[in-house]
């Protein structure tokens, strides 16, 4: 903990920049998916989108990923056009979406097995069971997924995100089917994983204190056609924790985004 | 103390009676499955020997239970002593095989060609589907005229019924990876081929089973209608030619033994399923349990 905080401290000088979307915007024939984002962000900073259904938050996420070309604009990760899947990417979804016929341990190595074979899956089996004893499920590795609930299976979609060591983190409302105890947890995982890792991430929620808990930036999404209407800057100290989740400019944060929400939301 | 306006929390702590009683289950199900299956085949033998006792039905339309059995046995003997039976039932299996080993390569082949490809969906589909809808028993003096009247031509039919589901099969097992999966795959790297053999094959296996499992029944009926249009050596001849002779026991259990011989391929694929599947819960156990 006391190591985590000190790297903590280094989180709010500005770091090198990872991500730079400038004017992407994409439609599907007529109708305009997203207009005009602009986005910044840089080395080890956590930013949070939030926004109603249908804003185009998941196609923002798929045009970064690099798994679905922009209408117009340029994405650009690490100095480099992005113009297809990209290796130092790491992403997760709503779904686990674990393969049913591998246990933990192979469904955590599959990235590995998928860039660089099976023999050099097999190389990674030990970073593979350090991975499910960070998240709490040691002696699950030769689990099948059907054994396992659903928050053990969304921590061991964490690990496979993990194993390939990613800069960056494109996550896509990746604990919205979780009950609020598990979510609370793996909100704490995930911040400890990219303070410790200095990885920058960008998550796409509906839970707006899950937003204010983990970002230093969270953008308000608007929709018709889906632009940002507004960044909100977190300044809390880091590393979170859950008590802070009951102090008055943690709640300040939360009213005034519901607030902006709730504008952006009338017709 | 965690208090709301000065007071703490209050809680209630009460116990209750406990109110555990029996569900009721009918008695018809209670029966355990072993009892009722025996059971109902007791029914059927009576209800048989009945038939018989009142005199109903002339004995060469239908001959009596005992009788039917008396022949089972003489097959049996007849098989197991290595007798022309047994060489009649190995052409058969021979065709059946034959025919299922060809309509599983030419239908998994196919069915990745139409499941995968764009190409294979748009313009070999229709084709098949046209194809399917035809009684395909209809070919099969075309393959006699073309292939003769030894074994291939048998073969030849079984493959031909049976390759049709294992097209769908395999085809509907390809699209039954869902989105998230593929955008998985897709956000990993992934290429075409790995996504094919480490996702949609694998995701697909309950889908290529049910038309492995289709497919094992219909090479058994394949080969046996083959026979009974083209004659040779298998068991097909056996039952026209017993039938043709009115030895109406002697069809009854040349019918069992081949049912017996279809009985084993339909288990070898559920045996099989069983174990490549363990992850999928209805092919592991529900419906395919009872079979
Ligand atoms: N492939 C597609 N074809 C047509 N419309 C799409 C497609 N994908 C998404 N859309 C539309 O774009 C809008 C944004 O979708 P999405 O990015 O999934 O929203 P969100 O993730 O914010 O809920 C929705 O109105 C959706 O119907
Ligand atoms: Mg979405």
């Amino acid at each position: 903990m006391m190591q985590q905080a000190v790297e903590a401290g280094v989180r709010h000088v500005p770091g090198r920049p990872i991500y730079q979307l400038r004017n992407v915007s994409r439609s599907y024939g007529a109708f305009r998916a997203l207009t005009g984002i602009n986005l910044d962000l840089t080395e080890g900073s956590f930013s949070s989108v939030i926004g109603p259904s249908g804003c185009g938050k998941t196609t923002l996420l798929k045009i970064m990923a690099g798994l679905a070309p922009p209408s117009t604009g340029s994405v650009i990760l690490n100095g480099r056009p992005v113009m297809g899947p990209q290796r130092q990417i790491g992403m997760m979804f709503q779904q686990a979406t674990l393969l049913p016929w591998r246990t933990a341990i192979d469904n955590i190595l599959l990235p590995i097995e998928i860039r660089d074979g099976r023999q050099a899956a097999r190389a990674h089996r030990d970073d593979a069971g350090a991975l499910l004893d960070l998240v709490g499920l040691k002696g699950f590795e030769n689990a099948y997924p059907r054994q396992l609930s659903g928050g053990m299976a969304q921590r061991t979609a964490i690990c496979r995100m993990l194993i390939t060591r990613p800069e960056v983190l494109l996550l896509d409302e990746p604990f919205s089917a979780l009950d609020e105890l598990s979510r609370d947890n793996m909100n704490l995982e995930l911040q400890r994983v990219c303070l410790a890792r200095n990885a920058t991430a960008f998550l796409i929620t509906h839970s707006i204190p899950e937003a204010v808990f983990l970002s230093d930036t969270v953008y308000i999404m608007s929709a018709r056609p889906g632009r940002f209407s507004e960044a909100v800057t977190i300044d809390l100290p880091r590393p979170r924790t859950l008590e802070m989740m009951t102090t008055p400019e943690f709640g300040a944060y939360v009213t005034y985004i519901r607030n902006r929400l709730d504008e952006g939301a009338a017709p | 103390m965690i208090t709301v306006k000065g007071q703490p929390i209050r809680t209630t702590n009460e116990t209750f009676p406990e109110t555990v009683w029996a569900e009721h289950v009918a008695h018809i199900d209670r029966i355990p499955r072993p009892i009722a299956m025996i059971g109902l085949l007791l029914i059927f033998l009576g209800l048989w020997q009945a038939v018989h006792v009142f005199g109903l039905v002339s004995p060469i339309i239908l001959p009596s239970p005992a009788e039917v059995g008396r022949d089972i046995l003489f097959v049996g003997s007849n098989l197991i002593s290595g007798g022309y039976m047994l060489s009649a039932m190995w052409i058969t299996a021979q065709e059946a095989l034959l025919g299922f080993a060809f309509a599983i390569t030419i239908g998994f082949s196919l069915g990745v060609l139409v499941g995968e490809t764009s190409f294979g969906e748009r313009a070999v589909l229709p084709y098949l589907v046209a194809i399917d809808t035809m009684p395909k028993v209809a070919f099969a003096p075309l393959f006699l005229a073309w292939l003769g009247f030894g074994i291939s031509s048998k073969v030849a039919l079984a493959a031909f019924i049976a390759t049709f589901p294992i097209v769908v099969g395999t085809a509907s097992g390809l699209y039954a990876a869902d989105e998230n999966a593929r955008a998985l795959f897709r956000s990993m790297g992934a290429s075409r081929w790995q996504t094919l053999w480490r996702l949609k094959i694998p995701n697909g296996l309950p889908q290529i089973f049910t038309g492995l499992k289709i497919g094992a029944v219909g090479v058994m009926a394949g080969a046996i209608t083959a026979e009974f249009l083209g004659g040779g050596k298998g068991l097909g001849e056996l039952i026209r030619v017993a039938a043709s002779q009115l030895q109406t026991p002697r069809v009854f259990s040349l019918i069992l033994y081949l049912s017996l011989l279809g009985y084993l391929l339909f288990w070898t694929v559920v045996l099989l399923e069983r174990r490549l599947v363990f992850w999928h819960r209805a092919s592991a156990t529900g419906i395919e349990e009872a079979r």
